[in-house]
């Protein structure tokens, strides 16, 4: 089989003008629905831009923005169910507030605060996993652990392009083919791990092939359009939720953003690229079709852009005006029972601190 | 009570603590229809289904990551790694995931799994069988580290591991995995983590192991009571949390001290535990602490195992500068 015979296919709903392109999904059918994915979209972008605000003003830690990909995330966060377990990377804040995870949560925890991994909504949702692809075995387990009490329930695991190199993937994919687990394979494929382009990441056309090694679906869905992700991710869980195993979707989007904070693209990619890439992003596309179908007007587009700004200028001060956690607390949760040995390091630190706090 | 050796004892265990809980299962290599390659899973699958013993492929960065997904959702999975020397690709999943997982979510998600793995050397195996890599697992913040030196111990501290609410590394010394038998009590009674273990008492040195050693140096402390010197033998059996009174008080005793353990010196384990007892005891000391360890070179191939295991010799040749030491 040559590569031009592998025949993934490829969804996309609307295209980057937002018109209808492809077949619209049932909920799509449904104005509120809609308009629930426009206000995430909106709600990520807004997120994304006070966190690269703060850390630039050395209020926030090194941030991974998700510019530009706001959709790959949502999208899928909005197929799952809530009993489902999300288990993202680094680059997910729109699914992980889809899901319930609170903006103040996520400021906390780019804000270096452990405190930010305690969600209080999604209990069972796995932190943000920043060793790149190793969370991908995690997904597997929690699938297994599903399939193995007989639950109608899914592990949806969300990763960059550059993970597709890892062994970790090849390791998860095989598995989870072997064992049918109801885990679905998500890749955020932006185009760039830090500075390495995807055509330097593999020589397959494209990553979702890469599925068929390990024996089970594998598709590419315009990374653009949440329509088109959520679609795609609903049908993969369906199809996993009937035991019939795991999906990888590969989700083809572009980071419009530097890698992190910490990073300057310009030292390795052409403006002009960039640039190419921006009347393709998620929001705008969405945003014309709702206008087109009558659903948006100019006075709604401000009231969602002002009802994020608020809640995240909100969030932020709360996150500001939360002291540091004690001393103590960097000790107390290595083990259940710290041992004694613990408890004398705890003692000396928190004599130490108190020249520090 | 019946008589078991060392892998005996580890499958009595495993099937305890399969009767006992069913969030525990089996996963790793050639479990299942196979019972392990040193069969210490043997007639677990026929027992309890493929449900709760898992033959994985042959990826065990995968074993433990998939451990890790298990046991944030209740299950407690006992994984193992065939051979201690092929556990070095799980290191990114023990070390990244399964040690912080507690403290990242602040204790919202746990990791209570057990990795087990046969270790050591003195099989005559093939390259990469006979490794020693405890002291690296000890120095990971969140993880636990035990190892038996007897099949009673080896039935307890692997009950008390699989209870453990915490990642708990097991290195079974594979060299003891039939080399003895004794009476075990099949009596679901863990013998506790974190808790070192006096063999035999004695006035004049204090001579510490773990695993396999303990053998030699048992054998070291006969020999040095038929010339009327009294070694004090202790069993660290858990790594990690060390039990610092134990060893501190056996030195506040003896004044003298002998480390023996297999893997290289540098680093080793017995650098730790030299270290706690010069902070703390060193008024106690009558002589520096002799380390009897492997050299830091490879653990050699089977023609040259001999040169590299530390064995009686070595340890009584130990003991007696500790004894000469005025």
């Amino acid at each position: 089989m040559s590569e031009s015979e592998l025949n993934i296919s490829s969804t996309r709903v609307l295209d980057s003008e937002g018109k209808i392109g492809g077949t619209i999904p049932t909920f799509a059918r449904d104005p509120a629905e809609l308009l629930r994915l426009y206000r995430a979209l909106v709600l990520t972008r807004v997120f994304d831009t006070k966190a690269v605000a703060l850390q630039r003003t050395g209020r926030l830690g090194t941030y991974a923005s998700s510019l530009g990909q706001e959709a790959v995330s949502v999208g899928a966060a909005a197929a799952m169910e809530p009993t489902d377990v999300f288990v993202p990377s680094y680059r997910e804040h729109g699914g992980q507030l889809w899901r319930g995870v609170t903006l103040k949560e996520l400021f906390l925890y780019w804000g270096g605060d452990e405190r930010g991994n305690d969600f209080a909504g999604p209990r069972e949702d796995f932190p943000n996993c920043i060793p790149v692809g190793s969370h991908l075995p995690h997904a597997v387990g929690i699938a297994l652990a599903f399939r193995l009490r007989g639950e109608q329930r899914a592990a949806v695991c969300l990763f960059g392009d550059g993970a597709t190199s890892k062994g970790d993937f090849a390791e998860a994919l095989n598995m989870a083919g072997i064992w049918k687990v109801p885990a679905i394979f998500v890749i955020n494929s932006n185009g760039w791990a830090i500075s390495v382009s995807r055509a330097k990441q593999s020589a397959a056309s494209t990553l979702a092939q890469k599925a068929i090694a390990a024996g089970i679906p594998g598709e590419q869905v315009d990374g653009n359009d949440v329509i088109a992700v959520r679609a795609v991710v609903e049908h993969a869980l369906a199809r996993a939720r009937k035991g019939l195993g795991p999906s990888l979707i590969e989700a083809v989007t572009y980071r419009l953003c530097d890698h992190t904070t910490a990073d300057d693209a310009s030292r390795y990619r052409d403006d002009a690229e960039v640039s190419r890439h921006w009347p393709a992003e998620p929001l705008v596309r969405l945003r014309n079709f709702l206008i087109s179908a009558g659903h948006w007007d100019k006075a709604k587009e401000e009231a969602v852009l002002h009802d994020c700004d608020s809640a995240v200028e909100r969030a932020a001060a709360e996150y500001l005006a939360t002291p540091p956690e004690p001393v103590s607390a960097i000790f107390d949760s290595v083990y259940a029972e710290p041992p004694g040995e613990l408890l004398e390091q705890r003692e000396t630190a928190t004599v130490l601190a108190q020249g520090v706090a | 009570m019946s008589e078991l050796s060392l892998v005996q004892a580890v499958n009595a265990a495993l099937k305890r603590a399969m009767d006992e809980d069913s969030r525990v299962l089996i996963l790793g290599e050639d479990v299942g229809i196979d019972g392990g390659v040193f069969r210490a899973t043997d007639g677990l699958l026929k027992t309890f289904g493929s449900q709760r013993v898992l033959d994985t492929p042959l990826a065990e960065a995968s074993i433990a990551g998939v451990s890790i997904g298990l046991a944030a959702q209740g299950f407690r999975p006992v994984a193992e790694i065939q051979f201690a020397g092929f556990a070095y690709t799980c290191i990114d999943q023990i070390i990244n995931h399964a040690s912080r997982l507690r403290s990242r979510t602040r204790g919202r998600l746990t990791c209570s799994m057990v990795l087990r793995s046969p270790a050591g050397g003195g099989i005559k195996a093939v390259e990469h069988h006979s490794e020693s890599p405890e002291a690296m697992f000890a120095h990971i913040p969140g993880i636990k580290v035990a190892i038996p030196s007897s099949p009673s111990r080896a039935y307890g501290l692997l009950l008390s591991a699989i209870r453990d609410p915490d990642p708990v590394v097991f290195l079974e010394p594979t060299r003891l995995y039939r080399a003895v038998r004794e009476e075990v009590a099949d009596d679901a009674v863990g013998v506790p983590l974190g808790r070192c273990f006096m063999l035999r008492p004695g006035r004049d040195l204090t001579i510490l192991g773990w695993g396999a050693m303990i053998r030699e140096v048992l054998e070291a402390a006969d020999r040095l009571a038929a010339e009327k010197i009294e070694a004090e033998v202790i069993d660290v059996a858990t790594l990690k949390p060390l039990d610092s009174a134990t060893i501190l008080g056996s030195v506040a005793r003896t004044g003298r001290l002998v480390i023996v353990h297999e893997a290289p010196l540098t680093c080793g384990y017995g650098a730790e535990i030299a270290a706690r007892v010069c902070s703390r005891a060193i008024t106690s000391l009558l002589a520096p602490i002799e380390r009897v360890t492997g050299y830091d070179t490879m653990m050699p191939y089977l023609r040259s195992e001999a040169y590299y295991m530390p064995n009686v010799a070595g340890i009584l040749a130990a003991a007696r500068r500790v004894m000469a030491y005025a």
